[in-house]
């Protein structure tokens, strides 16, 4: 571990990993790990569901497993080559790694537990390190509690220091904020990015919360079933997602089975046909491949409900259809319309009340050509 | 009383208490820490003086210090005397005979440690040792009183291996166990008596402060899982 006393800023450097493992997860869940990808200085969000093999992919990084093949390095430092048979143990990676868990220490202080990682350091200078990392982390007053005796947003910034402050050359962090409220998740977020303008190390923060991509994305790949299926900004792999994992967890609540029925280049759009009916829907026009499923998503946000047959709309897709049921939740209402194909709708409670909204009432869905998603797989 | 006795078995089980923590923590480190098949080996080997007769353990390991073998004669010429019916054969013989009750509670308390603590010691760069010292023994310091007071218990009630590899050579290898047996041969129904009822007295009261100890938070003094 590089523990020089300067502060000189580390040299920026690549973390570059390309790796394939077996992936044991329980029943059906098991499948191969296999990505290939860089990551630069910053963020880059790993993103996806539970199961996806995004913690795996981290414990490989810091050497907790060891991949099947492939090679993970910083720079060029090799960590792992199972070609050169070259495997580093985790305490000599300089990696940070923040575990879901946290892992604070429970018989030492604050304190104690900052300087763990500084033991090869002279006494004075870890002093001052671990005071200035508690001052950046604002949890200074807490230097002499333990962990239990500090609240679970105070233990966040304590593991984060406690990593941080041995100027790894990597950062990992598994779903490090995901029992936080929002203010303090976005507080600690706001003190980690003004740490990484300093330090400029790839950071990779796994995360299945779509606001927390949108909160720090710069880039984001997303990983389903130990495959990188979308790589790019947030906007690109949440908003256009072209797989049906990604577009799930980027809410879409309704994704709709269908088959293309004409194509109309002319005007940009297509017409797919939901399967099991006669619903007719007008799509963007997409390059699909016609030999594969075909999915459209449509965020249940998007549609618009009318009590009336609505008329001078621009928007295209227009269909009758009855209330299936109504349910409120917290400051939301969820419906289900049927019109020949079922759509869940959320729409707000004043809006139920205006609109005398009632299971089995009669109603019109609406929705524009480009709030339906192509999804399929690539 | 035969207070030399008493005294030499306090020595003994002293002597071979501090011989077994200084054994039974890294042993119990490398058993819940280690990985390899190798390691379920060990710990059949590090169980067996639980189950084997103490004659067995205290024949072999007397044919083995004795002169008949290459370890017994290597260690006579380095001693200048030959471990059996010694105190320092005894010592040895006791090490063995009590590892399983220093091991088994310290497997016990270090594998009940959160392992995610494990990896965040090692992902901050300590070597394997500086866990053992700095996280596993904090932690599982009751395991470590634990394993401290059978290990001295349990030395201090040995007879077989004791016997078999000490003989009764008094102030060198009669201990109490050994001291009672011998007053029992003598009819020395009396004798023998007031000599029982000490260990009894002894064991118990040492027993009971463990258990004690216990109560007040809980904890695992017999490591079966």
């Amino acid at each position: 571990m590089e523990m020089s006393g300067q502060v000189a800023p580390a040299p920026v450097h690549e973390l570059s990993v390309r790796m394939r493992k077996a992936y044991l997860g329980e029943g059906a869940s098991s499948f191969t790990l296999d990505v290939d990808f860089t990551a630069a200085a910053g963020f880059t969000i790993l993103f996806g569901a539970s199961g996806a093999g995004k913690t795996t992919l981290l414990d490989c990084i810091a050497g907790l497993q060891a991949p099947e093949a492939g090679r993970i390095a910083i720079g060029q430092t090799g960590l792992f080559d199972s070609g050169a048979g070259l495997n580093i143990s985790p305490n000599r990676r300089s990696v940070g790694y923040l575990l879901q868990s946290l892992a604070l220490f429970p018989h030492m202080t604050v304190a104690q537990n900052v300087q763990y990682g500084l033991d090869g350091l002279h006494e004075s200078e870890r002093q001052t390190r671990c005071g200035q990392i508690l001052e950046q982390f604002r949890i200074s007053a807490l230097a002499s509690r333990r962990p239990e005796e500090i609240s679970g947003g105070e233990r966040q910034r304590a593991a984060l220091a406690r990593t941080l402050v041995t100027r790894p050359r990597a950062l990992l962090l598994d779903e490090p904020l995901t029992a936080l409220d929002a203010v303090t998740k976005s507080q600690i977020l706001d003190d980690l990015r003004a740490w990484n303008r300093e330090q400029q190390i790839p950071v990779l923060y796994v995360t299945h919360q779509r606001e927390e991509v949108f909160a720090l994305g710069e880039n984001v790949i997303a990983l389903d079933a130990g495959r990188i299926v979308a790589r790019g900004s947030p906007h690109e792999v949440l908003h256009r997602p072209q797989s049906e994992t990604v577009a799930q967890l980027a809410g879409f609540e309704n994704i709709l089975e269908c088959v293309l029925v004409a194509g109309h280049p002319e005007q940009g759009t297509m017409t797919c046909r939901v399967a099991g009916s006669t619903l007719d829907l007008e799509v963007p026009l997409s390059r699909i491949d016609q030999s594969r499923p075909l999915r459209i998503g449509i965020r249940a946000g998007d549609i618009l409900l009318a009590s009336l047959p609505p008329q001078g709309l621009s928007a295209r897709n227009v269909f009758a259809g009855s209330i299936t049921s109504l349910q409120q939740r917290d400051v939301m209402v969820v419906a289900r319309v049927n019109c020949g194909a079922e759509f869940e709708v959320h729409l707000t409670p004043g809006a139920r009340e205006s609109l005398h909204l009632e299971p089995g009432g009669a109603v019109w869905l609406v929705m524009k050509t480009y709030s339906c998603q192509v999804l399929q797989e690539n | 009383m035969d207070w030399q006795a008493l005294a030499l078995t306090l020595k003994l089980a002293s002597v071979t208490t501090v011989i077994l923590l200084a054994i039974a923590i890294p042993l119990a480190s490398l058993l819940v820490l280690g990985r390899g098949r190798w390691l379920a080996a060990l710990e059949a080997l590090a169980a067996l003086p639980l189950v084997l007769p103490p004659t067995v353990l205290g024949f072999f390991l007397l044919v083995l210090l004795g002169p008949r073998t290459a370890v017994g004669r290597g260690i006579t010429a380095i001693l200048g005397h030959p471990l059996a019916f010694s105190f320092d054969g005894l010592v040895v013989g006791s090490v063995i005979y009590s590892l399983p009750f220093a091991v088994q509670p310290l497997v016990a308390g270090f594998a009940a440690i959160d392992p995610a603590l494990v990896d965040a010691a090692r992902l901050l760069g300590a070597s394997s040792s500086r866990i053992v010292f700095t996280l596993l023994v904090p932690l599982a310091r009751r395991s470590l009183v634990a394993a401290a007071v059978l290990s001295f218990l349990h030395t201090v009630g040995e007879f077989g291996v004791v016997l078999m590899i000490g003989g009764n050579i008094p102030g060198a290898t009669r201990t109490i166990s050994i001291l009672i047996f011998d007053q029992v041969e003598a009819l020395d129904y009396a004798a023998a008596n007031r000599t029982a009822l000490l260990l009894l007295v002894l064991c118990f009261a040492i027993l009971a402060a463990l258990y004690g100890l216990r109560k007040r938070a809980a904890w695992n003094v017999w490591g079966w899982k």
